[in-house]
């Protein structure tokens, strides 16, 4: 058995085992507090900060922290819904529909935050780079066929150098759990590279002749 | 601690001996500053003149290299010492001075043609006649310089770790080692004040402090120097390393007796190649003599140091990126902030991470005890800062100041204020995480605290002079394209929110945006500052919100009446000709690249606004001053 701490989420005193994220505390206790890019069994990563809480101790100005990745102390005291991380949320999920307004994962997460108005421009992405593909296929699948590449605005998920993996499964493991997409990934052709449901635009290419709805080949890049 | 210095050890004997023979020789010595900035100026091909001219003229005198003595602007700068006379700098030399040069020394005469200033030795007397060659105290550049880190930086040479020694490099280890404790040394460090100079400003005796008491599954503890300074115009880091390498392994490896770590890495940017070959001699260098590796000195202490190249990240000098990179995964921070470095960093151990700046005061702080540098500067920020002086202002270069001196002091009086007459409008410090400041808050004490007060931070010591034709949303602007790119990209508010940032302060810039777009955009910069996962996206937005903050009626101008007061937003530009002024001598039509211009000989021209591409020729080139930009 090992330790247990106790703390307070949202005034209510709360215990539990030592090791365990703000966010499991919270859940266990009923708390419920939005993820995006959170899946339980798959390590955390506080990419999307849509579960970010307020945490306090003693007299310190609140800090706000992912409660996905932060473990619980002793004697912190969590907020998990107070109006700067309510107006924080919002901003966050006004930015990922700006982005991606065409993912109805980032519609719903707008319209359940209660998003009135988008003032940015629309952009046309369908891949939200939650990473959930890329913990999927390594730490689940033991594939390790995905990665980022690029960084800032040229962030992107590919296969290392580009090229078709060999680690790569086809297990579809990737697509299972993509909540970007609604299309179900259909098998990839020997050498396409992956599915790319989520990636897909609207008037899909079926380049692979099994009709798969998109492998990220030549004519078909994320 | 006890006073009595016990002997040097043998092997620093013979080092301070042979570092003597090459630093104050019985000939004369000439030292060029190849470092990076010297290097940029032409400092090798007078190097090559010398070496050639003392070859040709079978002079006896030693030609050696050096880093960089901080005046930039003036480079390629040669350090002549010649036995009994002070040392005399030569600036701005080419290799046609350096032939004068020869020529004059030769004739053993020390010319006051070229020369810069001349800096005081020990036991030597005055160099030219009646005062034809300026003392370092008479140049205002220097004169308010308080130089104990950057006190090497331009006169010993880098690659030798003899002449290190020479100037009472390793007594400090050598007495943290023969007479300190671990605890000692971090009480050291704690009582003199020492905060990181990496910008965040920890202090680093409870860094240290923290680091050797936390657990670790196996006694292992690192340390990390920083060298990733990726701040544009920020360059302190490189000249240190440039200079002076062996005192940043010295304070690291004092530092590795004070936590108790056997490894060290040094994370140098990709972008610092000389930096990094340089490191890297010090490094083996300081193996070959038994100063790094087992058994150090004999003391049964042993401490090694790896060094450890980035890819060109900028984001890599966020601490747990670095910590990423040097364990071979990607550059990205990690986002555990219940864990701090220090109590889980590289490999999953205890690490301490501190800045280059840092790890070379350390040194100091022991051989000249922590009461000396909390004599420096103010209460919270002690000892002195190294900054980059670079921007709009006469002299440019690298400056070590103590804290607590006021930007006014180091724009005007060494910096010489704004060239040709122009006026001062702001100072930016601490790069992207930092901010603008405004003329009316110069008389702000560089000092932590009262940096971060004034929306900016000490950062890790750029400082960017900014004149009147500086256009405060075109800087905010700057800084949002330049993290957009840098940016790692992992969490949404920092990809995306710096990249919407950015296209406000694009359409401001480019007379789109409404009073709404402003609102719009300090909203969403303070969900930025609040919600990024690092801390390069927390201060991502302090370009936006501190311009904001000082100058929000040249905001409200762009928008408003869609004019750059500046004149630097080239789609609120209009440029036209003043037909009274215009005396139609053509200069105008020649220089247009677009034809816009036309006019007969001697009449008055116009400019065709639909065919103007705004890129200012005309204004440039007109002798009568009759364009008009409005």
């Amino acid at each position: 058995m090992g330790k247990t701490i106790t703390l307070t989420i949202d005034g209510m005193p709360v215990t539990v085992d030592e090791g365990t994220t703000i966010l499991e505390a919270a859940r266990m206790y009923g708390i419920n507090i939005p993820t995006l890019c959170y899946a339980k069994n798959l390590s955390p990563y506080g990419a999307c900060r849509m579960c970010i809480v307020e945490v306090s101790r003693g007299n310190g100005s609140p800090q706000v922290v992912a409660s996905c990745t932060y473990e619980v102390q002793p004697g912190i005291s969590v907020q998990t819904n107070t109006p700067r991380i309510a107006r924080d949320r919002r901003m966050i999920a006004e930015l990922l529909v700006a982005s991606a307004p065409n993912v109805k994962l980032a519609q719903d997460i707008a319209a359940r935050l209660g998003l009135q108005e988008v003032r940015f421009r629309f952009e046309d992405n369908r891949c939200i780079l939650c990473g959930l593909c890329i913990r999927m296929c390594t730490e689940q699948m033991g594939g390790r066929a995905l990665t980022f590449a690029g960084h800032g605005v040229g962030r992107r998920i590919a296969m290392p150098f580009d090229k078709h993996s060999e680690t790569c499964k086809e297990c579809g493991g990737c697509d299972m759990i993509c909540p970007a997409t609604t299309v179900p990934c259909q098998g990839v052709k020997p050498e396409g590279y992956l599915c790319g449901g989520c990636a897909m635009p609207v008037e899909r290419v079926y380049c692979c002749s099994m009709g798969n709805p998109g492998c990220f080949c030549e004519r078909n890049p994320l | 601690m006890t006073d009595a210095t016990p002997t040097l050890p043998q092997v620093l004997q013979e080092l301070r001996t042979a570092g003597m023979d090459s630093l104050r020789p019985t000939r004369p010595r000439i030292a060029v500053g190849t470092a990076t900035c010297g290097l940029a100026s032409g400092a090798a091909d007078v190097l090559a003149a010398l070496r050639d001219g003392v070859a040709s003229r079978g002079l006896d005198a030693l030609v050696t290299e050096t880093g960089c003595i901080g005046y930039c602007q003036v480079e390629p700068i040669v350090d002549v010492l010649v036995p009994g006379y002070h040392r005399v700098l030569y600036s701005t030399m080419t290799p046609a001075k350096a032939e004068a040069l020869l020529n004059s020394l030769a004739q053993g005469r020390i010319p006051a043609e070229d020369a810069l200033c001349q800096i005081p030795m020990e036991g030597a007397r005055r160099a030219g006649t009646n005062g034809s060659i300026p003392l370092l105290a008479d140049v205002p550049f220097f004169a308010s310089q308080v130089k104990t880190v950057t006190a090497n930086c331009g006169f010993i040479n880098p690659t030798s770790i003899e002449e290190y020694a020479a100037v009472g490099g390793f007594s400090a280890l050598w007495k943290v080692l023969s007479q300190m404790s671990p605890e000692d040394v971090i009480e050291a460090v704690k009582a003199s004040g020492l905060r990181g100079r990496g910008g965040a400003g920890f202090p680093t005796g409870r860094k240290w402090e923290s680091c050797r008491r936390a657990e670790s599954p196996d006694g292992i503890r690192y340390l990390i120097c920083n060298a990733d300074e990726g701040d544009p115009g920020a360059y302190m880091d490189r000249g240190l390393l440039e200079g002076s390498p062996y005192s940043v392994l010295e304070g690291m490896i004092i530092g590795a007796y004070a936590i108790g770590a056997s490894q060290g890495y040094v994370y140098i940017r990709h972008e610092y190649p000389l930096a990094r070959r340089l490191l890297e001699n010090a490094i083996a260098r300081a193996r070959e003599v038994g100063l790094l590796g087992e058994d150090i000195l004999g003391t049964g202490f042993s401490f090694d140091i790896e060094v450890s190249q980035g890819g060109g990240a900028f984001v890599c000098g966020e601490s747990t990126a670095l910590v990423a990179s040097i364990e071979g995964r990607i550059g990205e921070p990690r986002d555990k902030q219940h864990l701090r470095t220090v109590q889980s960093g590289l490999f999953g151990r205890p690490t301490v991470l501190n800045n280059v700046e840092t790890w070379a005061n350390v040194p100091l702080i022991i051989s000249n005890g922590p009461q000396w540098f909390a004599s420096m500067g103010t209460r919270t920020s002690t000892g002195t800062k190294v900054f980059s002086l670079v921007g709009q202002v006469k002299n440019t270069g690298l400056i070590e100041v103590p804290m607590g001196m006021t930007l006014r002091q180091i724009i005007y009086e060494l910096g010489g204020g704004p060239p040709d007459g122009k006026r001062l409008k702001a100072v930016q410090t601490g790069g992207p995480s930092g901010g603008c400041i405004p003329e009316s808050l110069m008389d702000l004490p560089v000092d932590f605290d009262a940096l971060s007060k004034a929306g900016s931070m000490m950062g890790s010591g750029g400082m960017i002079v900014m004149d009147e034709d500086t256009c405060m949303v075109d800087v905010a602007k700057y800084f949002m394209a330049f993290l957009m790119e840098e940016s790692c990209g992992k969490c949404i508010p920092c990809r995306e929110g710096v990249k919407r940032m950015h296209q406000i302060l694009t359409d401001i810039a480019e007379g789109r945006a409404s009073q709404q777009s402003l609102s719009l955009l300090e909203e969403l910069a303070e969900v930025v500052q609040d919600a990024s996962l690092c801390g390069l996206g927390k201060t991502a937005p302090n370009p936006v919100l501190s311009t904001i903050r000082h100058f929000r009626s040249e905001y409200e101008q762009h928008i408003l009446d869609r004019r750059c007061p500046a004149g630097v937003c080239r789609a609120l530009l209009r440029y036209s000709i003043d037909a009274d002024l215009c005396k139609g001598c053509g200069a105008c039509v020649d220089a247009c690249p677009t034809g816009a211009i036309s006019g007969e000989l001697r009449e008055a021209h116009s400019i065709t606004q639909d065919l103007c591409i705004k890129c200012g020729s005309c204004f440039d080139v007109c002798p009568a001053k009759a364009v008009v930009r409005a």
